[in-house]
């Protein structure tokens, strides 16, 4: 492979999802709004907020730390390299080796680290209501995330997810039922992952019920921006991590241009479907009880041992 | 319990409730509150007033009621307190201390002895309800201060005049003990209140709240004006409940007067009450499921609710329905084609809110959110006297509309919902029924409204007339206690609130509850804080 398209084909990707992170979150909103029979803020709302954060003066507490300062930074760059890492248009990417799909889930664990530490930096009750239940939902999330992706590396024998890409999407379409379970454990992590109904509400007022937002409430303008920036991140890098797991068809080989151009489109169809389907599931669906996120979470993760079991018993 | 078992001299007052009036002396106060709570009645309203026109001294109030109707009695003194009764009745507690912020006498050896509606907005040993009462506000109240350097110094000459807002609220001591402090500025659009839980881990250990953020001097300022100007206010007391106040300040009015409106007036002001009452039950059960993340519930509730104050504002006016109750009558008329309107939406509506009910009751994860959160056994609800929606959901089988009928509800046999579960979905439960009961209520005040006049003129009352009003409003029983001045004014008016009495139910609400599952089991109470503060 040719080094430096192998470099343009990551920094286009990198900037691509960075760029269109946001709209995918205002896509799911707007899918949200239209499902209530609301009109909605239409998709491009999220550009418009982080517009108007980026232009207004930060406020800190004033016994903010450098912690609380720095870890918006660290928190979109954590975010930022993860989508570099993932396949989302193309494998045999430069950063690919980087990191293998252990070190994707170390990745996240940072940023969450950061995030819960600058919660309780500032010393409001909020925010260390919030931190301490964040990682109660990361702990349990974790491992059913890590049984995922190892169901998915047993089969393409790899743990890189340039390798499972190539493995799964080009061959011959195989049936993996260990990949059946292994799929519903992913979604049900992604939406405890990503602060989603029905683990976390990302639209409620309620502070006492937040999770995610009751760590970030202190943010403000830039530093805000940021982590509203990181989140829609975050929430592309889950999805495309499914994506690229479940449905790799369609993601080009780093060099490839005309694949390259199809891949973009493939994964507009993809995100867009994958959007509509979230919402529709943060719908009709109620907040749990936070001590049932628990269950949640390991039902996740028994579904993802499940699945391992399946690929021992069936797939060998 | 029967009249004739108190040992009070008692003269039936004039009006559409049947309420007795006394005058006790401090023995007689506690007997005669002690005989209600032990034939299992309970305390509606506890107010003062200040004697110093009438040679001085002052008047504590209570509001009780018996089975034949309501019993107020007034206990004249004339030292610094009264007898206190919060060990009766529990829900008195804080209704004595806001008698002591706001006239300078409490309840003698209560056991809590704190403030409770005075903040910082006036010093301590000012008393704003006395008659003499005066003081200048320590910042210029014609122009608000948005310098902060203004507002830092204006904090700190208040931290040195000592007028610092220390309220002291139980600590909860122990391994892993701390506070949350919420509020009083909430991070949605909401009435101000405090709320300080000691929590351990997630668990509720205790919950206490901090009120009167929205005093506002309601009460002095009634007696400022005459009778007429006084309907405006009282439906302003609490937005929610403009209908309900505006109805029971009307009955106090002519209750006074000694008059009765003409049977279209009454029957108007049900109509209007129950519209009012389906409005906040709609509104209320879509937040209901939004609280619980279920966005849906609240778009096609306020969807419904919407119509519907939009259909209130076509035909009365008014979205919710204020100032079309005045003392005498009502000031809007309905067409016929608005009834027939009315009619026919209500036709739809029912329908919509029937599906939606489905919706609710088979949704597994909002079902796992209500059942059994917030939940108020019966005895407790009981003991402490809860009221109103919130009470009945707890199996106090009290319907102001069922009970002690006004015109025109005694020709309807109005069914009370009741629920002995005390949980949020029980509370959820009853204000399904309450829609689909006032739906019917609606539907036969529309076929049989009598024709007729709108309102009769109100005779000048006589100085020191008693007026009550008692009005089952959506959120439970509004009381207006009226005495008159002269010349059509006003010498003391009470409006209470059930707020009152349920506010501290809600504390009692979310313990052994978690964190989180509270602002569901805030919702469902759905309490006033204006209505409360006054």
């Amino acid at each position: 492979m040719n080094i430096a398209s192998g470099i343009v084909f990551q920094v286009l990707q990198s900037v691509l999802v960075v760029l269109i992170a946001p709209l995918m979150l205002g896509w799911v909103n707007q899918c949200r709004a239209w499902l209530q029979n609301k009109s909605g803020a239409g998709i491009w709302q999220p550009y418009k907020v982080l517009n108007k954060l980026f232009h207004k003066d930060a406020v800190l507490a004033h016994n903010a730390s450098h912690l609380f300062r720095s870890t918006p930074y660290i928190l979109f760059g954590c975010m930022w390299l993860a989508v570099g890492i993932v396949p989302v248009l193309a494998t045999s990417l430069p950063f690919a080796p980087a990191a293998d799909v252990i070190a994707l889930v170390g990745l996240f664990a940072l940023a969450r680290v950061f995030v819960s530490l600058a919660a309780m930096d500032i010393g409001t009750s909020f925010g260390t209501l919030g931190a301490r239940r964040e990682m109660m939902i990361g702990f349990l999330a974790e491992p059913a995330m890590l049984m995922t992706l190892f169901t998915a590396s047993l089969i393409s024998h790899s743990t890189s997810l340039a390798t499972i890409v190539e493995t799964l999407g080009h061959r011959e379409l195989v049936i993996y039922p260990s990949m059946a379970f292994a799929a519903v454990a992913f979604l049900m992590v992604l939406l405890a992952e990503n602060a989603r109904i029905p683990i976390d509400n990302p639209s409620t007022h309620l502070e006492l019920t937040m999770i995610h937002e009751a760590m970030i409430l202190e943010y403000s303008a830039r530093h805000l921006a940021l982590v509203e920036w990181a989140s829609s991140l975050k929430l592309t890098a889950y999805i495309t991590i499914g994506i690229a797991i479940f449905v790799p068809w369609g993601i080009a080989q780093a060099g490839d241009w005309t694949g390259m151009l199809i891949a973009i489109a493939v994964l507009v169809v993809k995100l867009t479907l994958a959007g509509a389907g979230l919402a529709l599931l943060e719908t009709v669906s109620a907040k749990m009880r936070i001590f049932r996120a628990p269950e949640f979470l390991g039902t996740a993760f028994m579904l993802a041992t499940l699945g391992m079991l399946t690929h021992f018993l069936l797939e060998r | 319990m029967k009249l004739e078992d108190f040992q009070i001299e008692l003269k039936p007052l004039p009006g559409a409730m049947p309420v007795w009036h006394g005058r006790v002396d401090a023995r007689q106060w506690r007997t005669a509150c002690q005989q209600v709570r032990d034939k299992g009645g309970r305390l509606v309203a506890l107010w003062g007033s200040d004697n110093s026109d009438r040679g001085g001294g002052f008047a504590v109030h209570a509001a009780l009621t018996v089975q034949s109707g309501l019993l107020v009695i007034e206990l004249p003194f004339s030292g610094g307190s009264f007898p206190d009764i919060s060990d009766i009745f529990p829900a008195a507690n804080r209704m004595q201390r806001a008698v002591r912020d706001l006239f300078g006498v409490g309840a003698e050896n209560a056991a809590d002895q704190r403030k409770w509606l005075r903040h910082t907005a006036w010093p301590a040993d000012v008393f704003p309800l006395r008659k003499d009462a005066s003081f200048e506000f320590p910042v210029s109240s014609s122009k608000l201060e948005l310098n902060p350097e203004a507002q830092l110094a204006t904090r700190n000459s208040r931290l040195e005049t000592g007028q610092t807002d220390d309220y002291p609220f139980v600590r909860v001591e122990g391994e892993g003990v701390h506070e949350i402090p919420v509020g009083p500025v909430h991070a949605g659009t909401i009435e101000p209140g405090h709320f300080r839980f000691s929590i351990v881990g997630e668990g509720v250990l205790r919950l206490e709240e901090r009120l009167g953020y929205k005093h506002k001097g309601i009460e002095k300022r009634f007696e400022q004006m005459t009778l007429a100007e006084g309907a405006k206010l009282a439906g302003r007391v609490s937005g929610d409940s403009t209908v309900a106040y505006a109805w029971a300040y009307a009955m106090a009015v002519e209750s006074a007067a000694g008059m009765t409106p003409p049977p279209r007036a009454l029957w108007l002001r049900a109509l209007l009450l129950e519209r009012e009452r389906v409005a906040n039950h709609l509104g209320d059960l879509g937040f209901l499921g939004n609280d619980a993340a279920l966005g849906f519930g609240l778009a096609q509730f306020l969807r419904l609710k919407e119509d519907w104050l939009r259909m209130n504002a076509a035909l009365f006016g008014h979205r919710y329905l204020m100032d079309t109750i005045a003392p005498g009558g009502v000031a809007r008329d309905v067409t016929p084609e608005g009834m027939a309107i009315m009619r026919r939406d209500m036709g739809a509506m029912e329908g919509t809110v029937a599906l939606l009910k489905g919706v609710y009751d088979e949704h597994a994860g909002l079902q796992d959110r209500f059942i059994g959160c917030g939940r108020i056994k019966p005895d407790h609800a009981d003991r402490l006297g809860l009221t109103g929606l919130a009470g009945r959901a707890s199996a106090v089988a009290w319907d102001l509309r069922a009970q002690f009928p006004p015109v025109p509800y005694g020709e309807f046999e109005v069914r009370m919902a009741t629920h002995r579960n005390g949980d949020v979905a029980a509370r959820v439960t009853v204000r399904f029924e309450e829609i689909f009961e006032s739906l019917r209520l609606l539907r036969l005040i529309l076929d049989r409204l009598p024709l007729g006049e709108l309102a009769s003129a109100v005779p000048t009352p006589p100085a020191g007339a008693l007026g009550i009003g008692w009005v089952e409003g959506w959120r439970g029983e509004v009381l207006i206690a009226l005495e008159t001045g002269p010349n059509n004014g006003i010498r003391r008016l009470h409006p209470h609130d059930p707020s009152w009495q349920n506010w501290p139910l809600l504390e009692r609400a979310v313990l052994g509850n978690i964190v989180p599952d509270f602002p569901l089991i805030n919702k469902s109470f759905n309490l006033s804080y204006s209505g409360h503060d006054l």
